[in-house]
Parts: C-alpha cells; sequence; structure tokens
C-alpha cells in the first residue's frame, strides 16, 4: 500500500493479471518487502492478533447467525438451542462471545502501546485517529451483540445505554424513540441491533484497511522512536514480522482458549441467563468489562447530561492526543516523567473499571469522581505541561544503535504490570454480583469441577428422578429434550430407556384433521413438558412468584466471591458458584428464623436465599425419594444429586468442551514451541 | 529467507521450519472442521425426523394422501386395480429407469404405492392424477410419472424415490 510496486511474477499466467490488476504487487509491497523496524517489541504484535480476532469474529459472527432467531420471543431460546444442538454450537458461541472479550483486550494493550511509545505523533495522527474510529466502532459493535441474547443483562444494558441519548436537550426523547423503533426496548431494537451488529464489523474491516494504509505510508513507529534512515535500521516484514507476528497470536490463543474451553462464563454475567423480562431490573447493571472505566466516569458526574457529555469525551479525547502532547520526543523510554504518569494514567484506567463495577454509593462515588478528574487530567494538564517542561533523556541516532543498547528489563516488568493489571480488571465484574444479606453458600467437591471434570452418571440419574418427583410439580425444565437423556456426557440412558421415559408423559399435540388438539404419550424429540400453561397461571398457583424454569438455573444464579478469590479462581478455573448456591439454598431452609429477621406470611426462611426471605416452603426432606443404587436418601444427597442434574442440563456439553479443550492445549502449546524457535531462527541473522 | 541448504543436505533449519508448517497446516485444518460441521441437520433436526406412523384406514380406493416427513411431501396411493394392470403391463426394458412395479411396492399391499413427492428433474412437487399415464405430472418441466411413480416422459431422469417404510399391520406404516 506504499506506491506502484515493481513486485514482476514470473509466471506468465500472473504476470497477465498483474498487467490489469497489480494485485499481487500490491501484496508484495505491503506485506513481503515492506521494511519493518528492526526493534520492534512483542507489543508490537497486537497490530496482526487485533487482524487475527476481528477476522475470527467475523467468521463466527456469520456462523452463529446462520442458527440466531432476531425475534424478541425467540432469541434466547435460539441462542441456548443453537449451543446445544448444532453441531460445534457450544464451542462457536464460547469463540464469539469470549472472543469480544479478548479483542477488547487486545485492543486496549495496542493503544496503551500507542500511547507509551507516542505512535500518534506526527507524521501518524491520521492513523491514530483512525484508530479511535474502529475502537468507537468496536464499542458500538460489542454493545448490540451483548443484546442479541436477549437475556436481563441484554435487555437492562440496552435499555440504559439508550437512554443515554435521552440527555441531549430538546430531541434526547425523540432520539431514543427512534433508536428503539418503539417507546421502550422491544422487538423492533433487537431487529436493527442484529441488522447492525452484522453490518459494523465490515465497516471496521474497511476502517482498518485504511488504518493499514496510513500505517503503511507514514512507517511503522518504534519502541525507540527514532525512524529507520539506513537499510540496517530495517528487516523485510516477511518473514521476520509475519513469523514473530505468527509467534504473538500462537501465544494470545493460549489465554482465549483458556476462555473457551475453561473459563467460559468468568467474562459474563449470570443474569444473562436469566431471559429478558421487561418488569424486572436486575439489582446491578453492569455492562461487559470492557466499558467499565467510562461506566464509572458516566456514573461520577451527578448531573445526566453533564455525565452523557463526560463518557464520550473520555473517548474523543483520544483523538486530540496528538495535540495535546506536543513533545518532541516520541517514545516514553526517553521521557522519565512521561513514563511514571503512563502508568499512574494505566492504574486509573484499572480503578475506574475496578469502581465501574462497584455500587454506586458511599467511597466509590467519591473515588470515581477522583479518578475521572485524574483521567482527563492527564490528558487536558499533565500532557500539555510535560512536553513543555520535561527534559528528556538523549534519543539514539539510529535503531541500529539503540539495538546495540538494548536491555530487556523494562519489556518484562511492563509485562507483569499489565497481567497483574489485566486480571484484576477481568475479575473485578465478579464483585458487581454483591452479597444482599445472603449468607455464601459452602463449596463443595463436584465431580464435573476442574479441567477434567466429568459429570458423575449416578449422580445425573439420581437427580432426575428427584427432579421428576418433587421439582417437577412446579418447576419447568423447557430446554430438555427427552432424546438429551441419551445424548453422550449425559444420564447415559439407552434409546428405549430415553423412548420409555418419555412415554410416560402426556404431550399436548396438534391440531388434527379435525383441527383439534389432543394428548399424545411422549417421545424422544418432545421437550420437558412444563407445569403451567403459561407464566400468570405459575404466579397464581404459587403465591405471586413463579417458580424459575430450572434448565440454566445453575448458570442463571451465582454470588460474589470477593478479591482475591475471583484472580485465583481465573487460574484454578472455579467456575461452581452457581451448583454451590443452588445446593445450599436446597438445603438452606431452617423452621427457626433468627432474631432481627422478619420472614413475611407466605414466605419461608432460607440462611443462603438473598434477603432470606423464600416462596418456595422447603421442598426436600429425608426419604422423599427412593434410590434403586442403595445412595442414602438424606436431603444432603438429593441436593447434590439434582444439582448435578441440574448442571448437566445447563451444560450439557461440557464434558465434550472439556476434553477439546485438553487437545487443543496439547497443540497448542508444542504449536507456540515451534513457532518460537521458528522465529528465533528467522531472526538469528537480524540481531 | 537466508537458508543455505540443498534438498540433498537437509538442515535443521529445514526440518523447523517444514514441523512449524506441517502443525499449522494440521491445526487449521482441524480448526475448519467445527465451522463446516456446524452447516449439518442439528441434533433437534435430526430427532423431529424419526420415523412416522400412517393410518391407512380413511383411505379409499382411488384416493391419495399426502404426508410430510423430513420436510418430503410423501404420496400415498390406494390405487385402483386398473392403476395396478396398467403398471404391469408395460415392459419394464422399455422404460427410461427400468424397475418393475413389484419392486416399488410391498408384496401382499400391491394397491399401496408410497412415493416421495419430489421430480427428480429439479425438486418440484409432481400433481398427483394427472399425466398421461395416470400417475403423476410434474408442472413445472412436464415430467410424467406412470401409476407405479415410475418417468415416463419429460427430462426427469429416475423413478420417484420410494421412502423406507414398513406395515406395521394392514392399515398402518411406518415411514423411516
Amino acid at each position: 500500500m506504499s506506491g506502484p510496486s515493481d513486485y514482476q511474477p514470473s509466471n506468465p499466467a500472473l504476470q497477465w493479471i498483474e498487467r490489469r490488476l497489480p494485485i499481487m504487487g500490491l501484496v508484495h509491497s505491503s506485506f513481503v518487502v515492506y521494511p519493518t523496524p528492526r526493534n520492534l517489541n512483542y507489543w508490537w504484535t497486537f497490530g496482526a492478533i487485533l487482524s487475527f480476532m476481528l477476522g475470527m469474529q467475523i467468521l463466527t459472527g456469520v456462523i452463529l447467525a446462520m442458527h440466531y432467531t432476531p425475534h424478541a420471543d425467540l432469541a434466547f431460546k435460539s441462542v441456548e438451542l443453537l449451543v446445544r444442538d448444532v453441531n460445534y454450537g457450544w464451542l462457536l458461541r464460547n469463540m464469539h462471545a469470549c472472543g469480544a472479550s479478548m479483542f477488547f483486550f487486545a485492543v486496549y494493550v495496542h493503544m496503551l502501546r500507542g500511547l507509551y511509545y507516542g505512535s500518534y505523533k506526527e507524521p501518524r495522527e491520521v492513523l491514530w485517529i483512525l484508530g479511535v474510529i474502529i475502537y468507537l466502532l468496536m464499542m458500538a459493535t460489542g454493545f448490540m451483540g451483548y443484546v442479541l441474547p436477549w437475556g436481563q443483562m441484554s435487555f437492562w444494558g440496552a435499555t440504559v445505554i439508550t437512554n443515554l441519548f435521552s440527555a441531549i436537550p430538546y430531541v434526547g426523547e425523540s432520539i431514543v424513540t427512534l433508536l428503539w423503533g418503539g417507546y421502550s426496548v422491544g422487538n423492533p431494537t433487537l431487529n436493527r441491533f442484529f441488522s447492525l451488529h452484522y453490518l459494523l464489523p465490515f465497516l471496521i474491516a474497511g476502517v482498518v484497511v485504511l488504518h493499514v494504509w496510513a500505517l503503511h505510508v507514514a512507517g511503522q513507529n518504534n519502541p525507540d522512536g527514532v525512524e529507520p534512515k539506513t537499510e540496517k535500521d530495517t528487516v523485510p516484514f516477511t518473514p521476520h514480522a509475519t513469523i514473530k507476528d505468527g509467534f504473538g497470536v500462537a501465544c494470545f490463543l493460549l489465554l482465549y482458549a483458556w476462555f473457551i474451553f475453561y473459563m467460559p462464563n468468568y467474562l459474563g454475567d449470570a443474569d444473562n441467563y436469566i431471559p429478558a423480562n421487561p418488569g424486572v431490573t436486575p439489582p446491578h447493571i453492569v455492562p461487559e468489562w470492557y466499558y467499565l472505566p467510562f461506566y464509572a466516569i458516566l456514573r461520577s458526574i451527578p448531573n445526566k447530561l453533564a455525565g452523557v457529555i463526560g463518557m464520550f469525551s473520555a473517548i474523543i479525547i483520544l483523538c486530540f492526543l496528538p495535540w495535546l502532547d506536543s513533545a518532541r520526543t516520541r517514545s516514553s523510554k526517553y521521557r522519565p516523567l512521561a513514563k511514571q504518569f503512563f502508568w499512574i494514567f494505566v492504574a486509573v484506567c484499572i480503578l475506574l473499571g475496578y469502581l465501574g463495577a462497584q455500587p454506586p454509593e458511599g467511597i466509590y462515588v467519591i473515588a470515581g469522581r477522583v479518578l475521572t478528574v485524574c483521567y482527563f487530567a492527564y490528558f487536558l494538564i499533565v500532557l500539555p505541561l510535560l512536553s513543555r517542561i520535561e527534559k528528556p533523556r538523549p534519543v539514539p541516532n539510529s535503531i541500529s544503535e539503540a539495538i546495540l543498547a538494548k536491555s530487556g528489563k523494562a519489556v518484562a516488568s511492563i509485562a507483569v504490570a499489565l497481567v497483574a493489571a489485566g486480571a484484576l480488571f477481568l475479575g473485578s465484574l465478579q464483585d458487581a454480583r454483591a452479597e444482599e444479606g445472603g449468607t455464601k453458600p459452602p463449596g463443595n467437591s463436584w465431580s464435573f469441577a476442574g479441567p477434567f471434570g466429568k459429570y458423575d452418571r449416578g449422580a445425573l440419574q439420581r437427580g432426575l428422578k428427584v427432579y421428576k418427583e418433587v421439582c417437577s410439580n412446579c418447576h419447568g425444565l423447557s430446554l430438555i429434550a427427552f432424546r438429551n437423556l441419551g445424548d453422550p456426557g449425559g444420564p447415559g440412558y439407552s434409546t428405549a430407556q430415553v423412548a420409555a421415559f418419555a412415554s410416560d408423559y402426556k404431550i399436548k399435540d396438534g391440531p388434527n384433521d379435525q383441527g383439534e388438539m389432543f394428548e399424545r404419550p411422549g417421545r424422544a424429540a418432545d421437550y420437558f413438558p412444563s407445569p403451567f400453561p403459561n407464566e400468570q397461571a405459575a404466579r397464581a398457583a404459587n403465591g405471586g412468584a413463579a417458580p424459575p424454569d430450572l434448565s440454566l438455573i445453575t448458570k442463571a444464579r451465582s454470588y460474589g466471591r470477593g478479591f482475591p478469590m475471583f484472580l485465583i479462581d481465573f487460574f484454578s478455573q472455579y467456575q461452581e458458584q452457581g451448583p454451590d448456591y443452588v445446593a445450599a439454598v436446597l438445603q438452606g431452609f431452617e423452621d427457626k428464623v433468627p432474631e432481627g429477621v422478619t420472614i413475611p406470611e407466605g414466605s419461608y426462611y432460607n440462611k443462603y436465599f438473598p434477603g432470606h426471605a423464600i416462596k418456595m416452603p422447603k421442598p426436600l426432606s429425608d426419604g422423599q425419594v427412593t434410590f434403586d443404587d442403595g445412595s442414602p436418601t438424606t436431603v444432603a444427597q438429593y441436593a447434590k444429586d439434582v444439582t448435578t442434574f441440574l448442571m448437566w442440563t445447563a451444560e450439557p456439553h461440557m464434558e465434550a468442551r472439556k476434553r477439546l479443550g485438553f487437545q487443543v492445549f496439547i497443540f497448542l502449546i508444542i504449536f507456540a514451541f515451534l513457532m518460537y524457535f521458528t522465529k528465533k531462527k528467522v531472526w538469528a541473522d537480524s540481531h | 529467507m537466508t537458508t543455505a541448504s540443498s534438498a540433498d543436505h537437509p538442515t535443521r533449519r529445514d526440518f523447523l521450519f517444514v514441523a512449524t508448517g506441517a502443525a499449522a497446516a494440521v491445526g487449521g485444518a482441524a480448526a475448519l472442521w467445527p465451522f463446516i460441521s456446524q452447516m449439518n441437520p442439528d441434533a433437534s433436526t435430526i430427532a423431529a425426523g424419526a420415523p412416522i406412523e400412517v393410518d391407512l384406514s380413511p383411505v379409499a380406493e382411488g384416493q391419495d394422501i399426502k404426508v410430510f416427513w423430513r420436510g418430503k411431501p410423501i404420496y400415498i396411493s390406494h390405487r385402483t386395480k386398473k392403476q395396478i394392470d396398467e403398471a404391469r403391463a408395460v415392459p419394464v426394458a422399455s422404460l427410461p429407469d427400468p424397475q418393475s412395479d413389484e419392486a416399488r411396492v410391498k408384496s401382499g399391499h400391491d394397491q399401496w404405492l408410497v412415493v416421495i413427492g419430489i421430480c427428480t428433474h429439479l425438486g418440484c412437487i409432481p400433481i398427483a392424477h394427472e399425466g398421461n399415464y395416470d400417475g403423476f405430472f410434474c408442472p413445472c418441466h412436464g415430467s410424467q410419472y406412470d401409476s407405479s411413480g415410475r418417468i415416463r416422459q419429460g427430462p426427469a431422469p429416475a423413478n420417484l424415490a420410494v421412502p423406507p417404510y414398513t406395515f406395521v399391520s394392514d392399515t398402518k406404516i411406518q415411514i423411516g
């Protein structure tokens, strides 16, 4: 992308094409012979990582769209069913959902790298501004994508974010109505968000082309911030940068795969496994982690319009960075003060992210205001001031001179700082699900925990019996078909057993040739019938509280782990908040209400239920369900078995996920090593 | 690249490059599989394609019904004596897709013709009791099938397919 190329293919057919469309010359000059500075460090591989992630998101997204239904009544179910029924549907969904987080993680590293090394300075201002535009488009895309599963957080996130525009004076309300296509967030909103979510990534891809074009006109910046002067300062893009980027991508894949296969819900919110309900707002509305710093700025400003302006300004201000920082030295490596302020700024962003996940009260509000001031002060006061008063260290004359004087310790310390910061940032979301007067559920040793976890077949079968004889009187299991009981990784029934089990149920079918509905015995393809015909009936029969469907209950319930447990959880793969909570609630009924707690009429005391007053009477008692395999018929055993069963209903492909994850990790580790040694060989002559 | 080796003297560097390239190729190919496999029918579609039972007792002689199995229309014809005789009178060798009528029905239930009602030309649905052969006529491109569902005239290359089915009793069949 840097002008006409003198590339001449040797093949006559290719020559024929090249004379008419010099596309191979374009690729050759941009990605093969293109001179890339010799001193680039691994922070520069994030450009390639981002290109890879964009491609990945588009590929998985296009495929998910083949199975997804953008309708308010069907969206939630279609997402759940594509995870359950489509071949590798669970994998594709995890790739896309975790991919969004990985994409943002990489873009933040990429942006901070630009900030640290002054990559926005003359002559790269347009390159930088194009990057900010890509970032804005990414935020819009990510937000609309999060709405599509149509869970509680999707719905209320959409409501809160679109309401930002209502702050605009005079026309705000009209704009919001326009965005919604109705008088509230509803089906038209979902439809247009789906359409735009499909469109925007291609716009991003288009701006990425401009971004790369601008990059190749100005040339890449480098850690020393001095322009390449001679041939000795650069190496050809291929194989040097290609193989180094490849190694960077391979390492990044390890992190990505960790989330896909072992921690798919770590970055998500349990509330989004509850279908959207326009009548109930979740107690804590928290955006995805990558928006949290801006969300904190929004909440810190006590005026609605000012808050919205503040939040958008926090992003738009990046466009003016090339002029706010007029220092002639590019790289912070040679700017002792700017370097320190850069790390303070990173800490401010991370702390803002942490605050964005906390409830807006008390000390959090004050801290939020202080940090908001710090955020803007960095751009509006610190950088302009530093460019005038700072005395930079002498910059090397050339890149080759810098390489001779190179030391690697700075990179290592940055890496450590960023990993710690990232982990804190990622985990801060967990804190948002604060306790509401409930006691923390005790931990259990689940057979399905950990990287090699498997379901205990006996527990699944006993749990199914407990569900059938007790829970199913009030709770549905609408996402589970009888055929699932015979699926690999499930309770392990044979086809004949499944057919016999299904035929015990009466399923409503029809209309028949006379136009009438009729009942027939269940078949393997039928789903578990729900105990009530509709939510109103369920509510009326249960003292005003509709018993929730249990298909996803172990993923739709969680509790705060607190600092530093959520950090440890990332490495220990603890993912069992939901099962721990469900098992605890089943055993948490106590006849004697502790002093100071009042339980309303028609409710029961439960030690672990948030607020302690639960409408469900104690469901299980010793000896209630008999087991053929001689397992103890105690409440503790029932609770454990039925929770295991409900974990399976929520995550039927868990065994396949962990098994494939192990294989993928073996491969990726070998591949990363191979890439590393190949990279070393390729670069052997260049250092 | 500054690889200074020849095919006669493979170096460690060559081996490394080949191994890395091979790993990338294998990994890429394996990663492609889920993206292709997801296009196949999903578990609910497969489950919904389970065998169905059809009660034949309401179908009078000379009548036919259309049922759906796996999204395909299945014609079930209660053939008349005349239709059966016509189908059996024609010399098999003279047909474009030679097949005897006996091979297309279940013996002992010769009056019942069960065929997938999809024209073997380009997938349109032929109309029953139309055309010159007392069978099916496809309105799209004029293919004509006889009372055994065999192609007699027009562009279709093959007879109407017979789905897998069995007689559960004299008046009930299971398709699939």
